[in-house]
């Protein structure tokens, strides 16, 4: 704004100039007075004039009062990988013919599930954590590089998170991490069981059974422990007391729990595959599956099926809902030595005594790449942000993107003191437990775990009581068993199956056909003429009469369109004129 | 060599002091989320199961009545006031929120036929077998006064049904005509007759005022326009109705109970067929009452049941009935769409909730937030036969059971006698009427 001093000096030139109105720290003089009448005028004028031009930028959307134009106008573009991170499924196809209603219906949701898409891709971006890497410098490859110089170049925590125990007497060791990452469950083939929580180092329980211990698990939180001993299965509370010795499952060999199913699945070297009900602790199934003594297991976690590696090269698919595999795949020449399965359930990694190592894409049950390890790969364990890591010997190798590109070097490698029996990446951190013949050995894999954790689904941080509200609600919305199968998302889509598939499988379950009319049997009568045998055959006369109409008329709609068909053939042969060098002969 | 590992500060993931809450850093990523459908079908059938756990809708029982209930009145301004007649002349105004009668008197002699409240809630007016409409003061007489009415009409004939209009200081009551009165005047100021004898109920059109719908015995509903001299136009239906009720919000829709066991839902505008039959009922539906949402309504029986329909629904959504109540007479839905109000034979007056596991008083932001997501899944698993089998089941007296039962049976058998007819006649001779046309006779105009 000009000052006031100013605006006295330009109306000496310019008549019609407008002035702005005299303030009270103006001095008052003659010539400003009939200045100060003008302006009373001009500021009575003044908004007249402007207010339009305001109500015009306010429409716009793009110009302030200022004058500027904002420079970024509408919400916040999201990246579209971002989006599609989110997505659930396809927009429904609309047809013409939908009832007004449903078209309503279905619009209004996917305009919900398209906003919910969006907010949950716009909170993506305020996550607090970037996942770790590991690069080295030029020409240097990343598997030259030693855990010691990882462990010293990051900070002191990370560091200590490289360690080993040094456990010569009762092993090699089978490794587990609870569901949040926060506690580590160790066991020792000649039965010497320890839990700990890794990252403060400090010691919950250590006992030893007095037994040869085949498997570890931890059970849904960190309370609760299995241990598969060399007869039957046992329950441990984390101070190591016995709560449970399971006589049903007597010989397990290995141990999967299904976290969102409480569901603990064994596999036995008496070939049974059973699962037991941890809330209820009962037996869901028993399934025999015939196929020898069962030591190579892993779950899917993404749809919650079992899958067991064989001697005889095939990797088998099971679910607690059939007696039968679901899949059954042959993977290698040899025996299966291990199998994992990614986070997503994409990918499943097998090694065998054929001393490959087989990546397969398990929805299309087809192999994508396969690679050959020199002394073949003992154990297999994907993480979570899809690092592989395999043990041959006494060398524990980490691979980098496996299962889409061919990969020729490791992107780490480390050297423990015994043979690899256990291994096992952490849930949300950057480090791979191995257990092995001389302890067990925690490595820094960076790169490896999921930075961000949901604190209502597996926090790391959690307290007692946050620990038992989340069980009461994880008990509360616990998955029936029933409810596994290949597709996850089965439940939510719809049932397609007609009367027809559903009576007939009625038909099977029972044996018999519920529906069915008893055949007629005529009466053996051997007087009188209308006979029952004549009555029949007058209802047969005109049984399915009211069908028979519509088969005619469907045979004629055919027929017709089928000579429709014909003629049109001809006239378009007509018309096209495409005569062939034969067709003079032809009259 | 670069290296960057996962290192995350504690201080960021666990909270400060004590006093604080815990601290719940989430991330949406479906993968960290595995069996969302399962588990969300999960939520649902607990949700439903609940539901039906919680499901207690009774809530109270008003007695007081020396005979049974015959007509009932809400408040016009006030929610925790409730007028009710009975067969012996006596009038009672409840207070609700109380479950007290705070005020009894002597109304006529006979039944009392209709109450209304005027629309400004000062006054009331009753009609009985007496041939009187009475006005009173909403206000209870002070101490050593009497109880007397402000104003008594006389009239020739028995009134059976009475309503006031919503605005004006005019109201309407029906017997062997349809009268309009000025609250002014002692005689009616309109009369309508439609070679009709008598009618058994009048209700004013809440949006378009002057508008009137009556139920009459020739099983007719007829319409009216106050403004003109003669009815609009009438429906002649097989059976009789009972009562009309219009709806609130979509006011040309109006919903009749029949004595044919259903309610029919018409459009003012097109009588030719109703717009939904409103099966469920086992005998005679008495009484209907709209919702102030207009989204379902209330029936009351003869079968002894009370039953709530969505308004474009064929079917109940729910089913109350106690062992105590009786022929339940009549029904309103409260003005603020949580309690449904029910008077019967044997003397009584209930008090049901509207939503059966509706939870009661003020609920916090979390009880809230939590009873709309179980709402929505229950809507979303709504048609997965585990869960539709635990939300629809409702536990029914035998008699009614029984009869419902019986009645389809009846239904089916008359269905399969018409197909077979069909098939054994001449094409075309008999043909295919749908329920909704079945029930109407004739549209005079």
């Amino acid at each position: 704004m000009a000052s006031p001093g100013k605006a006295s000096v330009s109306d000496s030139h310019v008549g019609k100039k407008k002035k702005p109105p005299a303030r009270y720290w103006q001095e008052e003089t003659d010539g400003e007075k009939k200045g100060a009448e003008d302006g009373g005028r001009a500021a009575e004028e003044e908004p007249r004039t402007q207010k339009p031009k305001q109500e015009e930028h306010q429409r716009d959307g793009k110009r302030f009062i200022s004058g500027k134009s904002d420079p970024f106008p509408g919400p916040a573009p999201i990246p579209e990988d971002r989006l599609q991170k989110f997505k659930r499924k396809e927009k429904t196809k609309k047809h013409r013919r939908q009832h007004y209603k449903l078209r309503d219906i279905i619009t209004r949701s996917e305009e919900a599930s398209e906003m919910a898409q969006k907010q949950a891709a716009r909170f993506d971006i305020l996550l607090p954590e970037d996942a770790g890497f590991l690069e080295g410098d030029e020409e240097e490859d990343t598997y030259t590089i030693s855990q010691e110089d990882i462990a010293d170049a990051v900070d002191i925590t990370s560091g200590a998170k490289y360690f080993n125990l040094k456990l010569s007497q009762f092993g090699p060791y089978r490794v587990d991490y609870s569901k949040t990452g926060r506690h580590l469950l160790l066991g020792g083939r000649r039965g010497h069981v320890a839990c700990v929580d890794w990252q403060s180092k400090q010691l919950m329980c250590e006992i030893n059974v007095m037994e040869s211990i085949n498997d570890v698990k931890w059970l849904h939180s960190e309370t609760m422990y299995a241990v598969a001993q060399k007869k039957w299965l046992h329950i441990y509370d984390s101070n190591g007391i016995e709560l449970h010795c399971i006589r049903k499952f007597n010989d397990v060999l290995r141990m999967q729990f299904l976290p969102y199913h409480f569901l603990l699945a064994t596999a036995s070297a008496s070939s049974f595959l059973k699962y037991l009900d941890v809330s209820v602790g009962k037996e869901v199934t028993a399934i025999c599956t015939k196929t020898g003594r069962l030591d190579v297991m892993c779950q899917n976690p993404h749809n919650a099926i079992i899958h067991l590696g064989h001697p005889n090269g095939t990797v088998t698919l099971w679910s607690p809902n059939q007696k039968e595999a679901l899949v059954k795949m042959l993977c290698h020449q040899g025996g299966v030595r291990s199998v994992t399965v990614d986070k997503s359930g994409t990918y499943m990694v097998t090694s065998g005594m054929d001393k490959k190592l087989k990546v397969y894409d398990i929805r299309a049950l087809k192999p994508l790449q396969s690679y050959f390890l020199p002394a073949g790969a003992s154990c297999l364990s994907l993480s979570q942000r899809g690092l592989l890591s395999a043990t041959t010997g006494d060398v524990v190798q980490v691979y980098k993107d496996v299962c889409n590109t061919p990969v020729t070097k490791p992107y780490m490698a480390h050297r423990v003191r015994g043979t690899a029996w256990g291994l096992s990446f952490c849930p949300f951190e950057d480090v791979l437990g191995v257990g092995h013949g001389d302890g067990f050995t925690s490595m820094l894999v960076p790169g490896a775990g999921e930075p961000n954790f949901d604190g209502l689904d597996a926090n790391p941080y959690r307290s007692a009581k946050q620990r038992q509200e989340w069980e009461v609600k994880a008990l509360l919305e616990k998955i029936q068993p029933e409810l596994i199968s290949l597709d996850p998302c089965e439940l939510g889509q719809v049932d397609q199956a007609t009367f027809q598939q559903r009576h007939q499988d009625r038909v099977q379950a029972l044996g018999f056909d519920p529906l069915a009319k008893e055949k007629f049997v005529p009466k053996y009568k051997k007087k009188g003429r209308s006979s029952t045998g004549n009555v029949e055959k007058r209802k047969r006369q005109v049984a399915h009469e009211d069908q028979r109409d519509i088969i005619k008329q469907t045979v004629e709609d055919k027929m017709k369109m089928e000579k429709e068909r014909k003629n049109r053939e001809k006239k378009k042969a007509k018309l096209s004129g495409s005569r062939s060098a034969l067709d003079r002969f032809k009259n | 060599m670069k290296v960057k590992v996962l290192s995350r500060n504690p201080d960021d993931y666990v909270r400060e002091t004590k006093l604080d809450i815990q601290r719940v850093p989430r991330n949406y990523d479906p993968t960290l989320h595995p069996f969302e459908v399962n588990r969300e079908y999960t939520r649902a059938l607990n949700a439903t199961k609940l539901e039906r756990v919680f499901a207690k809708p009774f809530l109270a029982s008003l007695d007081g009545h020396k005979d049974g209930v015959n007509c009932m009145a809400k408040h016009a301004k006030s929610l925790s006031k409730l007028l009710s007649g009975s067969c012996d002349g006596e009038l009672k105004v409840w207070d609700l929120t109380k479950h007290e009668c705070v005020r009894t008197l002597q109304a006529h002699e006979g039944f009392v036929r209709g109450i209304v409240v005027r629309f400004c809630g000062t006054s009331f007016f009753t009609a009985g077998d007496d041939k009187t409409i009475k006005q009173w003061k909403m206000e209870s007489p002070g101490y050593g006064e009497e109880e007397e009415p402000l104003n008594t009409i006389l009239g020739k004939t028995v009134f059976t049904g009475l309503d006031h209009h919503q605005k004006d200081g005019v109201f309407a009551t029906c017997g062997q005509q349809v009268d309009i009165w000025d609250e002014q005047r002692s005689s009616p100021i309109r009369s309508f007759t439609w070679g009709v004898d008598s009618f058994s109920a009048v209700r004013f059109n809440p949006v378009e005022t002057e508008l009137l719908a009556s139920c009459a015995s020739d099983r007719s509903i007829v319409l009216y326009d106050m403004r003109e001299s003669a009815p609009l136009k009438k429906v002649i239906m097989t059976m009789r109705s009972n009562t009309v009720c219009w709806n609130p919000m979509e006011a040309y829709y109006f919903t009749c109970s029949n004595e044919d066991y259903n309610l029919y839902t018409y459009d003012m505008r097109f009588l030719d067929r109703p717009i939904t039959v409103h099966m469920d009922h086992v005998s005679a539906v008495l009484d209907v009452d709209y919702s102030p949402t207009g989204k379902e309504f209330v029936s009351a029986s003869f079968d002894k049941t009370i039953r709530i329909f969505p308004k474009d629904g064929g079917r109940s959504r729910e089913v109350y009935h106690t062992k105590r109540m009786q022929h339940v007479i009549c029904v309103k839905w409260s003005a603020d769409n949580k309690f449904i109000l029910s008077g019967s034979d044997e003397m009584n007056i209930r008090l049901w909730k509207a939503n059966a596991a509706e939870k009661l008083g003020v609920l916090t932001p979390r009880e809230k937030v939590a009873v709309n997501y179980s709402q929505k899944l229950k809507e979303k698993f709504q048609h997965h036969p585990q869960i539709r089998r635990i939300a629809h089941h409702r536990h029914l007296p035998k008699s009614i059971f029984h009869q419902t039962k019986e009645l389809r049976v009846m239904k089916e058998a008359r269905r399969r006698k018409e197909r077979n007819v069909r098939k054994h006649s001449r094409p075309g001779a008999v043909p295919v009427v749908s329920e909704k046309e079945k029930h109407v006779v004739t549209v005079v105009k």
